[in-house]
């Protein structure tokens, strides 16, 4: 029937406009990292070549290797590395820990003490860093690991994500741990942490994106160039340097970068179910 | 029936004690368990916010090495009157203009084109979220390359600004606003896509059966249902780009950024504690911040939620 | 020796008082059927048993000691709740073990009493499976196994069939009786079901508004019912309970006058014992009452129910009383709106009477 057919049609027109759409969208997102990424691998004299060169001739690895030795990459990443992880790590202790205390303990305050919690993300940055640089300095850390992660060891944000998960959990599932002779420290390590997994691993990715992007406060923190940089002040410093060094900072940018897109392949189901815990009703 | 009589052994401690002790035992564990939080939060949220205040009333005259001096209230009048803060503060406004309505509708747009059941989708939404992971550093230093007067994208296009964009001082805050905006793209998409997820597709799909037309079925279904999302969306991203700092640092670099017109408010505030040394002024002007993304947020809240699609 | 005792057991949530001074006791190896519709303070009585709600009065005791303030786990009871409470991230085999974990047991002494636990709820092809791949039937049995690995001295069972479905629950029932037959450990079964407890409990205590109404066998339970709530509740349809009077007939015979006729009352029963009872109820079973044109009571059939192998014929008394009679599927069926008549089953133990203002039974049992 000739309906049938030019129904047919116009949905195969609106099916190909859609990837015609996508696709553009997704162009105009991937032009910079393309870009990014063949520049790394030019030399620095073909770099002006005019129109832009879509596929480096040769590539050439050793702008890598000059961003991650005389760059000092591999000594920023392994500052990173360290900072990341130790501010992940303490926001996960300290936030299961006040988050059981919320969804499980009975005790005097407990409403104000959650809300003073929950104010801590209503206090921003611009505020604190002025005085935290002055305690950071005093108690000896600054251009230290402790300067550089110990204000973030805890986060309100994820003392509400996990109460959440934790109120979850069945209160008959608490009782019959009470009953099967579970304290509050093996009903925590046993039950609850464990079935708040998801939360912890939403946490964990989003707390790892946070701490690894930072900018201003290590910055601030470790006072400029120094060993104890992270990659993103590392970055810095391959900037601005004379257009031979712009292949070296790409390298390096494109070193910044990968791991994190590893990251987001992996966990992309928790990292969206991070930043849209305020989002969706 | 009988009663069966039972030896009954009375507890010696009377009943009202144990209670009270097993409940004081519980809130002495949640304590516990709360300090290391509430540690962090006071040592390196509240404390800071408090000494805030107490920053905001003592001068630090410009000779290096001299203390300062409590003046009091005097200070703030000034700083906040100063060009130079005006300046920051119209600056950081603008660049809030042109980044969150930019982002939020290239986000919405995204997500809208890749809600579709199609084949591959799934690639072009990693695609589109994958500049969420992106730092500040990262897209300054991809985008400082774009930019490039020599090396970049810009000559291909034809465009050849003089001085070269990150110089201009016309151009240089639009050009870090491109960035931002960049950057931001993943993290809308994320939250838009998330919000669309929530709309039910019945009823777009009976929307379409009663005629209505794609453009009347997303301006007048798809946008009121998506208000809760849209709403968060611009307050996140707002009070993100208030708070704008590295792509300038980077970018600008060595350059006057009052003379680009890119000081933005943060920037100001770093220059003035650490360039200036001027704690009392760098806390005034913080402390300004603080309220306009407070308020905002306050004052966002309250408008829109009104206009959030309660029908 | 671990029999229960409650003693003046009072709890109040707020001004609601959910338990009034209860007074029970269960000897050791008995199973203790806790009846009562929701509401009625059966779940709440099992739960300060467990030692999850505080009391607000009286003494509960196990085994002799008192243990108002036990912690639950040093209560030595074990609990079947409603809905399993089953760890979903553990495995079966886990799950049972789970009790055992912090009691210092050794590592294959704990293996082999969850073995011995499975192999008597028939788990053992099920042992690595996790909770959310079992059916209903099978994980109420996973709950039932780690109850009974920790061979504690009481158990508590929270409506735990409820969940089930019909033909499941019977079969479930006979096997849970015979598993507490086997392991003789006292149990306080808290159901709203009357079949499963007149078909499980050693004794079944119905509670009604937080008041214990009646503690008594079975069979008690359902031939001398003290109050009309428990006449009523028990018996699958319960018991028929007509307002009337108490009277003296010309011969100085006890009849009771109802709204649908005058019935005699057996001789057995003196009208001088009623005193001057005036208003009572009188209460006669369905299987107690026929259909026979030469009964004393008059009533209009509402509707008649074949439920195959008997039918129950629903009447209607001139003061709208409702009367159910029960006759046997072969008896002819009357149709609705009939004008019938209704004999009682001259068996003294067929007719019971309570007074209309208290609700408790009059005649002696």
């Amino acid at each position: 029937m000739p309906e049938a057919s030019a129904a047919r049609r116009s949905r195969r027109w609106r099916t190909a406009g859609s990837y015609a759409a996508l696709t553009i969208g997704a162009i105009i997102v991937l032009v910079p990292i393309y870009f990014t990424i063949v520049n790394s691998l030019l030399q620095p004299d073909q770099l002006a070549h005019q129109p832009p060169r879509l596929i480096p001739p040769a590539a050439q690895w050793h702008d890598y290797r000059t961003a991650w030795d005389s760059g000092q990459l591999s000594r920023y990443m392994t500052t990173s590395a360290i900072m990341t992880v130790s501010i992940v790590a303490g926001q996960l202790v300290t936030s299961v820990l006040a988050a059981y205390a919320f969804a499980f303990l009975r005790f005097p305050f407990k409403r104000t003490l959650f809300l003073v919690c929950l104010g801590t993300l209503m206090i921003p940055f611009e505020v604190t860093f002025i005085t935290n640089l002055d305690t950071v300095s005093s108690l000896g850390w600054f251009n230290t690991y402790e300067g550089l992660a110990v204000p973030f060891l805890a986060t309100g944000f994820g003392i509400f994500l996990l109460r959440q998960a934790f109120l979850q959990i069945p209160k008959d599932l608490q009782e019959a741990a009470t009953l099967d002779g579970y304290g509050h420290w093996r009903f925590m390590a046993r039950v609850a942490v464990p079935l708040a997994r998801p939360s912890l691993a939403a946490l964990g990715v989003f707390s790892f994106l946070a701490a690894w992007n930072q900018y201003l406060w290590p910055l601030l923190a470790t006072g400029g160039t120094t060993p104890l940089n992270t990659v993103q002040i590392g970055l810095k410093q391959l900037v601005g340097t004379s257009p031979d060094q712009i292949p070296v900072a790409l390298a390096g940018a494109v070193i910044a970068f990968v791991p994190l897109v590893i990251l987001l392949l992996i966990f992309q189901k928790q990292l969206v179910r991070s930043l849209t815990a305020g989002a969706v009703k | 029936m009988t009663v069966a009589s039972v030896e009954m052994r009375r507890s010696p401690v009377p009943k009202e004690t144990t209670l009270r002790a097993r409940r004081r035992r519980e809130a002495g564990l949640a304590y516990l368990i709360l300090l290391p939080a509430l540690a962090v939060f006071g040592t390196f949220t509240f404390y800071p916010f408090f000494r805030n205040f107490k920053l905001m009333l003592y001068e630090t005259p410009p000779v290096p090495g001299l203390p300062a001096h409590y003046v009091g209230l005097h200070q703030i009048i000034p700083t906040v009157t100063s060009t130079q803060f005006t300046q920051s503060l119209v600056t950081t406004i603008v660049f809030v203009a042109l980044v969150v309505p930019i982002s939020l509708i290239l986000g919405l747009a995204l997500a809208v084109a890749a809600h579709r059941k199609l084949k591959g989708i799934a690639i072009y939404r990693m695609i589109f979220s994958s500049t969420v992971v992106s730092s500040v550093a990262v897209a300054s230093v991809v985008f400082g390359t774009l930019l490039n007067p020599v090396v970049g994208l810009l000559p291909w296009l034809g465009i050849n600004p003089t001085p070269p964009a990150l110089e201009n001082t016309t151009w240089a805050l639009p050009a870090v606003a491109v960035i931002t905006i960049w950057q931001f793209l993943g993290l809308s998409f994320i939250i838009m896509s998330a919000g669309l997820q929530s709309v039910p597709d019945e009823l777009l799909e009976a929307a379409r059966i009663d005629g209505a037309g794609a453009w009347t079925r997303f301006w007048r279904m798809t946008v009121p249902l998506l208000s809760p999302t849209i709403f968060f969306a611009v307050i996140v991203s707002t009070i993100y780009a208030f708070q704008s700092f590295g792509a300038v640092d980077i970018l600008i670099g060595n350059q006057s950024a009052v003379r680009l017109h890119t000081n933005v408010l943060i920037y100001n505030i770093v220059n003035t504690l650490q360039v200036e040394n001027n704690p009392g002024a760098a806390a005034i002007m913080a402390t300004v911040l603080f309220l306009i993304t407070l308020s905002l947020t306050v004052l966002q809240m309250r408008f829109l939620e009104r206009r959030v699609h309660y029908a | 020796m671990a029999q229960v005792s409650f003693e003046g057991v009072t709890k109040r949530f707020g001004d609601t008082v959910a338990v009034d001074a209860l007074n029970l006791e269960i000897p050791d190896g008995e199973l203790l059927v806790l009846l009562g519709s929701s509401g009625c303070g059966k779940t709440t009585a099992l739960r300060l048993l467990a030692g999850l709600e505080e009391v607000s009065e009286g003494t509960i005791a196990i085994g002799g000691r008192v243990v108002n303030d036990v912690d639950p786990k040093d209560r030595d009871v074990a609990m079947v709740f409603q809905s399993y409470a089953l760890y979903p991230h553990l495995s079966v085999a886990r799950n049972i073990e789970f009790p055992l974990r912090q009691r210092g047991m050794a590592k294959d002494v704990r293996a082999a009493k969850v073995k011995e636990a499975a192999t008597t709820l028939g788990l053992d092809t099920l042992l690595n499976r996790k909770p959310s791949q079992l059916s209903g039937g099978q994980r109420q049995r996973v709950a039932l196994a780690r109850a009974i690995v920790r061979e504690p001295q009481v158990f508590l069972m929270d409506e735990p069939l409820s969940n089930l479905d019909a033909a499941l629950r019977v079969q479930t029932r006979a096997d849970i009786v015979a598993l507490q037959d086997r392991l003789s450990t006292t149990t306080l079964y808290v159901t709203h079901d009357q079949v499963e407890a007149m078909t499980m409990g050693d004794r079944i205590a119905v509670m009604s508004q937080g008041i214990l109404q009646q503690v008594a066998t079975p069979e008690d339970l359902y031939a001398h019912p003290a109050n009309t709530f428990v006449a009523g509740f028990l018996g699958s349809p319960g018991m028929n309970l007509l307002p009337g009077t108490v009277t003296q007939g010309s011969g100085g015979e006890a009849l009771v006058e109802v709204a649908g006729g005058v019935v005699p009352f057996p001789s057995t029963l003196r009208a001088s014992s009623l005193g001057d009872a005036g208003a009572v109820i009188l209460g006669v079973r369905p299987e107690s009452l026929s259909l026979d044109p030469d009964g004393p009571l008059h009533a209009d059939v509402t509707i008649v129910e074949l439920l195959g192998a008997e039918t129950h014929v629903i009447c209607r008394t001139p003061d709208g009383s409702r009367l159910i009679v029960r006759q046997s599927a072969r008896a002819a069926k009357p149709a609705p709106n009939d004008q019938v008549r209704i004999a009682v089953d001259p068996d003294p133990a067929a007719m019971h009477l309570f007074d209309a203002t208290t609700t408790q039974r009059l005649t002696a049992p």
